[in-house]
């Protein structure tokens, strides 16, 4: 999907980044590094399922698969592709 | 036997991957009341040492005072030692109705309810008066217990960067449509020693018709002119619409909490918050021994005033040797080491040279800000913080970090 990296980068730049943060690269590790945490992630996942009109179930919105943007995009790609 | 070797395995390989980790908890114990004299058994079988204790909530050297002692023992005398029950059916004495009168006027609000820790009054607050159709916004700094207490909660929960009120704003403005919007936030940050903004805060609340809910843990009793909290310092008194609390820290030490606010908010923890419903309240000798705190704070604010006076003094003194400190006016005073072994090994140093003080790294705090926090008293005396800062200042030359900014620090010894 084109641009959804850039989409989700973006995203969690303004939403949990400060400004004198380091830039974020795809793999950055976001819940294991320490960027964000498991219990502000809520807030990322209801803009991705707001944004590509998808539902993406608590068991597979895991710390694990939310850990960089790569990650990240590979999950929503799933559930856009399952939605058809 | 259902406690079969494959399930023992299974809980040992479980808490070898915490002490792998590095981050298996120990306790030390403590042979004296709690105090800034103290004497400490560590590691287990060890022999006693004396050290000075500069990393407990005893903010104002109460938690062994002889009147607070000796009211408690009057209160086991006249009122017993347990209630056997919960409030509601026969767990409720007159000093728990006292005690309640007296936090609310304290505190400057309309009511107060008891729990038995502040930890469940942030686990039972939530689900007892917001509903699925409203909205929990709380700062990503807030402590461990309203994060547990929200997600206990129906209500949906979104964050807001710390202290960052712009995005506060953000959040509310996203969730205009939401029957009910409370805003969660700490008065004073536990890791960070930093108050919040309630002022800004408390405006933007009025502005979106939102609630304000503040944990008054680590500031209740000497935060503010007269000690009433973090509400006082911003000038929010009776803006605030709901305010929990602890007596486990600088009101006596022992344990307990409230939830203080408007009335109809506290009414409906009486009547729908679970830790309060099914679990016996505070101990009569407790109750007496907080009654006798609430008597002293409120006769003379001399306590708080000693111990905004140690924390400057401390600060500076620390702030002039070289070391990174968290910026804040609070007895909260973090020294930052960055690098999580650096932290643990600083402890182990001080404890050497007789100082009882605690490294903490993530994930307790953030990634690559490990620091020693070191929280002051009115128990301590110049004399306390001059001996601890000689230690401080030898270790620091020790560990080669006195002058040193942040970036050195992270060069020499990793983020």
């Amino acid at each position: 999907m084109e641009g959804l990296k850039d989409v989700i980068r973006d995203y969690v730049t303004k939403e949990y980044l400060e400004a004198d943060s380091d830039p974020l690269d795809n793999d950055t590790p976001l819940i294991s590094g320490g960027i964000v945490d498991s219990f502000s992630m809520v807030s990322l996942k209801r803009f991705l399922e707001n944004r590509y009109r998808i539902q993406i179930p608590d068991d597979k919105a895991t710390p694990e698969a939310f850990d960089s943007v790569n990650k990240i995009a590979t999950l929503v790609e799933e559930f856009v592709a399952k939605k058809g | 036997m259902a406690f079969s070797d494959k399930i023992r395995g299974l809980y040992e390989l479980q808490l070898k991957g915490i002490q792998d980790a590095g981050l298996f908890k120990k306790e030390r114990f403590i042979h004296s009341p709690q105090a800034a004299d103290i004497e400490v058994e560590f590691p287990a079988g060890a022999p006693l040492k004396k050290v000075i204790n500069m990393c407990s909530n005893n903010y104002l050297g109460l938690s062994s005072h002889p009147e607070v002692v000796k009211a408690a023992h009057v209160g086991l005398d006249v009122r017993g030692y347990g209630m056997s029950s919960v409030r509601f059916i026969c767990g409720t004495q007159d000093i728990h109705r006292e005690l309640e009168a007296r936090l609310t006027e304290f505190l400057g609000t309309e009511d107060t309810l008891l729990f038995p820790s502040c930890m469940d009054a942030n686990a039972g607050v939530f689900e007892a008066v917001l509903t699925k159709d409203d909205v929990m916004i709380s700062d990503r700094l807030v402590h461990a217990s309203l994060i547990d207490g929200i997600r206990l909660c129906s209500a949906m929960h979104d964050t807001f960067k710390h202290s960052d009120m712009a995005h506060l704003e953000e959040k509310l403005q996203l969730h205009a449509g939401r029957r009910l919007k409370m805003v969660i936030t700490d008065g004073v940050f536990s890791m960070d020693g930093d108050t919040a903004k309630l002022d800004e805060m408390a405006a933007l609340c009025e502005k979106y018709e939102a609630l304000l809910l503040v944990d008054e843990s680590h500031a209740s009793g000497f935060i503010g002119k007269t000690g009433r909290g973090t509400h006082e310092k911003c000038g929010v008194m009776g803006k605030i619409d709901i305010i929990t609390t602890t007596f486990g820290k600088a009101l006596g030490g022992a344990s307990g909490g409230c939830v203080s606010g408007r009335r109809e908010l506290v009414e409906m923890c009486r009547q729908r918050a679970r830790p309060y419903l099914f679990s016996n309240t505070i101990a009569p000798v407790v109750v007496s021994g907080v009654l006798k705190v609430m008597e002293i704070l409120s006769a003379s604010t001399e306590k708080r005033d000693k111990l905004e006076k140690n924390a400057a003094y401390w600060r500076k003194g620390l702030s002039e040797a070289g070391f990174v400190l968290r910026e804040g006016d609070t007895p909260i005073v973090p020294v930052m080491l960055f690098n999580a072994k650096l932290s643990q090994d600083v402890s182990q140093a001080l404890y050497e040279e007789g100082i009882y003080a605690i490294g903490f790294f993530f994930p307790v705090v953030p990634q690559g800000l490990a620091r020693i926090r070191t929280q002051i008293s009115a128990g301590h005396e110049i004399h306390h913080l001059d001996r601890a800062l000689d230690a401080f200042i030898r270790v620091g030359k020790r560990f080669d970090i006195l002058g040193k900014t942040k970036q050195d620090i992270i060069q020499m010894y990793g983020a």
